[in-house]
């Protein structure tokens, strides 16, 4: 593209007189506006004050030379490229070379030549305005990054309020992540339910940068609501899949790991969709338990094709769960080697103390690669004695005024409803409307979720408990619970709950009854109370968490109540 | 004999190029050599004698002073290797040379002024 002729302000600096004077013509000739210096110090004092665009230049002048003018003007000018044309008669090279670390741009030898000279004034005009246009668009990058920083910073700043409702500061979670792991598309989120189980979330979206991010803040809301309200993971799931797939492109998704660790039951429910394997550490035997990725990310198949089921397996008190992202075992070193599952084992067989296993991660990472990533995310879980966590009170918004005090309620729940359709959080959400309840609220939703499964698995499912005595059992426990559920056409759970005032507080009774062959109640009634065994644990814990609890009708239905005092 | 001493092309490109100050950059030349062979004349060291030369040689290169500039081109060289002996003799040469051009000079920045004024009256 030919630019328009602009004319340019050149300085003309030399010391014979008619030189001076026939090189000012042949520039005016051009159409340019000239300025004339006598000598060097004349030059820096004119470049100073009028900021010419070019300068010519005469390398031997009295005063200060052209070599030590040139510095000085280019040192003023800084970032601005102002052409500086040597004027000389000099034909060594090394005095051109002179010229040429001062600063000079080209050279112009006497006798003048005005063809030549037009030609050169116009191609240094050319690098001029090149320059002038680098510096203008490196400084409009500049601007454009230092205003994605700041959008960024919001974003996240944004995004920490939501993600740091959560419980990720816990005694019994570590993790590791670099502060914009938003924006590697990781995500680190934990929360209690209302029964004192902890959910976690590792999850890592396709993409980078702000549209890795965008996903991350409704996932991270289905996440949290639904963990409040008492939701179990595969409801969660599917809510998060549903989403994601409604709002995310098509070639975008989530890999994701969801864990539910229940400190009561002392086991952890994982889902893996498309994340590397997470480990069960089990701390007695020392094993580490692969939890591989048994389904695709969230966000990819439809809510009809999609499958949450879990795997349940369970877990001795300082036993722990470890998930990381793929930026730890897809680490490449200059080679283009992958990290790889195996060398991460290495890291797992030689580390001696658990506090220090992140750091040797890093550390092999780093050298591997030689350098650090900012994508790695790690997390690990343990599992504390259930007393040693207190999972924070619910905030509730209401005043109170219309709290219902005397009432009672019934649900059937039939086999279509059984197999897809969890009654808890909103049957806690009802008791919960009664205020002298809240302050037992966890209780409440551990018993209520404990008579349920119950009825369910062992009533309507026909399942033996029995089962669940030792770790290989408890996991063929569940996945035979898949089974019959998927082959569930009879059968139900029914609930009455009854609500009745006594004096200033009042009593909340709840009775479970189930479709199925009951059980030997004097037998297990007669059993100790004992929370550790893994089978029959339901009844000790609904015993111990309980006022009153009592079955009736050969163990087909279970009955317990829970009281409250006056308000403060 | 003109042409060993003195460019008329260079003369011609200059009248084009510097129009109505043509006889004034002519008599600026002319100033500024009397100048510069006086600073030659007194220069005592070899640095100082380079520099003078390299002026002069560049100036008379412009002004089409052929044997003018080769002298002082050859002085700068022998200033520069510090070859001073008979150095006095080439500044006299360089006087002469000029003594020589400077009235053709003057001739022609008259008849410039003639011929503007001729043109100016019609």
């Amino acid at each position: 593209m030919q630019a328009p002729f602009e004319p340019l302000t050149i300085l003309i600096a030399e010391d014979s007189a008619a030189d001076r004077m026939l090189l000012s013509s042949i520039v005016r000739r051009q159409g340019h506006q000239v300025l004339t210096a006598c000598n060097g110090a004349e030059a820096v004092e004119a470049f100073r004050q009028q900021a010419p665009q070019l300068v010519l230049m005469d390398a031997m002048m009295p005063v200060m030379d052209g070599f030590e003018a040139a510095r000085q003007i280019k040192a003023l000018a800084g970032e601005t490229l102002v052409p500086i044309i040597f004027l000389t008669s000099l034909t060594e090279s090394e005095a051109l070379a002179r010229c040429l670390e001062a600063g000079g741009d080209d050279f112009l030898a006497k006798p003048y030549n005005q063809v030549i000279l037009g030609a050169k004034i116009k191609a240094m005009d050319r690098l001029r305005r090149l320059q002038a246009t680098v510096l203008e668009q490196r400084d409009l990058i500049a601007r454009h990054h230092e205003y994605l920083l700041n959008e960024q910073r919001v974003a996240k700043a944004v995004f920490d309020k939501v993600a740091h409702s959560g419980c990720l500061n816990a005694p019994n979670i570590r993790y590791l992540q670099s502060p914009y792991a938003l924006f590697n598309g990781d995500l680190l989120l934990a929360a209690f339910t209302p029964a004192g189980d902890m959910h976690v979330l590792l999850g890592d979206f396709t993409g980078h940068g702000l549209p890795a991010a965008v996903g991350a803040m409704p996932l991270a809301e289905v996440f949290y609501g639904m963990t409040a309200k008492g939701y179990g993971l595969s409801e969660t799931l599917r809510e998060m899949n549903a989403k994601l797939k409604r709002i995310l492109p098509v070639d975008m998704f989530c890999c994701a790991t969801l864990l539910c660790l229940s400190f009561q039951r002392r086991s952890v429910e994982v889902w893996n969709g498309g994340m590397p394997d997470g480990y069960l550490h089990c701390v007695a035997s020392g094993v580490r338990t692969p939890l591989p990725a048994r389904h695709l990310p969230l966000g990819v198949l439809s809510p009809q094709t999609f499958d949450d089921r879990t795997d349940v397996l369970t877990m001795a008190v300082g036993d722990r769960v470890f998930l990381l992202s793929d930026g730890v075992i897809d680490t490449c070193d200059a080679n283009e080697q992958l990290f790889g599952v195996e060398r991460l084992q290495q890291v797992f067989a030689a580390n001696h103390q658990p506090a220090t296993l992140f750091e040797e991660i890093e550390q092999a990472l780093r050298d591997f690669r030689g350098e650090a990533r900012d994508d790695v995310s790690m997390v690990e879980v343990s599992l504390l004695e259930a007393a040693k966590l207190t999972p924070p009170a619910l905030v509730y918004s209401d005043s109170g005024q219309s709290c219902p005090l005397d009432w009672s309620v019934s649900f059937e729940f039939r086999a279509a409803t059984l197999k897809r359709f969890n009654p808890l959080p909103y049957m806690l959400q009802l008791l919960l409307e009664v205020h002298g309840l809240r302050a037992q609220s966890g209780a409440l939703y551990s018993v209520l979720a404990e008579l349920y499964s119950n009825a369910l698995e062992h009533g309507v499912l026909g399942l033996d408990s029995s089962l669940k005595r030792d770790a290989s059992g408890f996991a063929r426990y569940y996945q035979e619970r898949n089974v019959r559920l998927d082959a569930l056409h009879d059968g139900y759970v029914r609930v009455h709950m009854q609500v009745v005032p006594k004096g200033e507080g009042g009593c909340l009774a709840i009775e479970v009854t189930d479709s199925g062959q009951g059980f030997d109640v004097t037998r297990v009634m007669e059993r100790p109370l004992d929370g550790v065994r893994l089978s029959g644990r339901g009844v000790s814990l609904i015993r111990q968490l309980s006022r009153s609890a009592s079955w009736s009708d050969d163990g087909r239905t279970a009955r317990v109540e829970f009281y409250w005092e006056a308000l403060a | 004999m003109a042409d060993t001493h003195l460019d008329h092309n260079v003369l011609s490109a200059l009248q084009e190029v510097m129009e109505d100050e043509y006889p004034a950059l002519l008599d600026t030349f002319i100033v500024d050599s009397e100048e510069r062979l006086r600073l030659l004349r007194k220069s005592d060291d070899a640095a100082q004698l380079m520099n003078a030369a390299h002026s002069f040689k560049g100036s008379s290169s412009n002004m089409g002073a052929i044997r003018l500039a080769e002298l002082c081109h050859e002085l700068e060289q022998r200033a520069k290797q510090r070859s001073l002996s008979g150095i006095e003799q080439l500044v006299g040469e360089i006087d002469g040379e000029f003594a020589l051009v400077r009235p053709l000079y003057e001739a022609e920045r008259l008849r410039s002024l003639a011929l503007h004024a001729t043109a100016r009256r019609f």
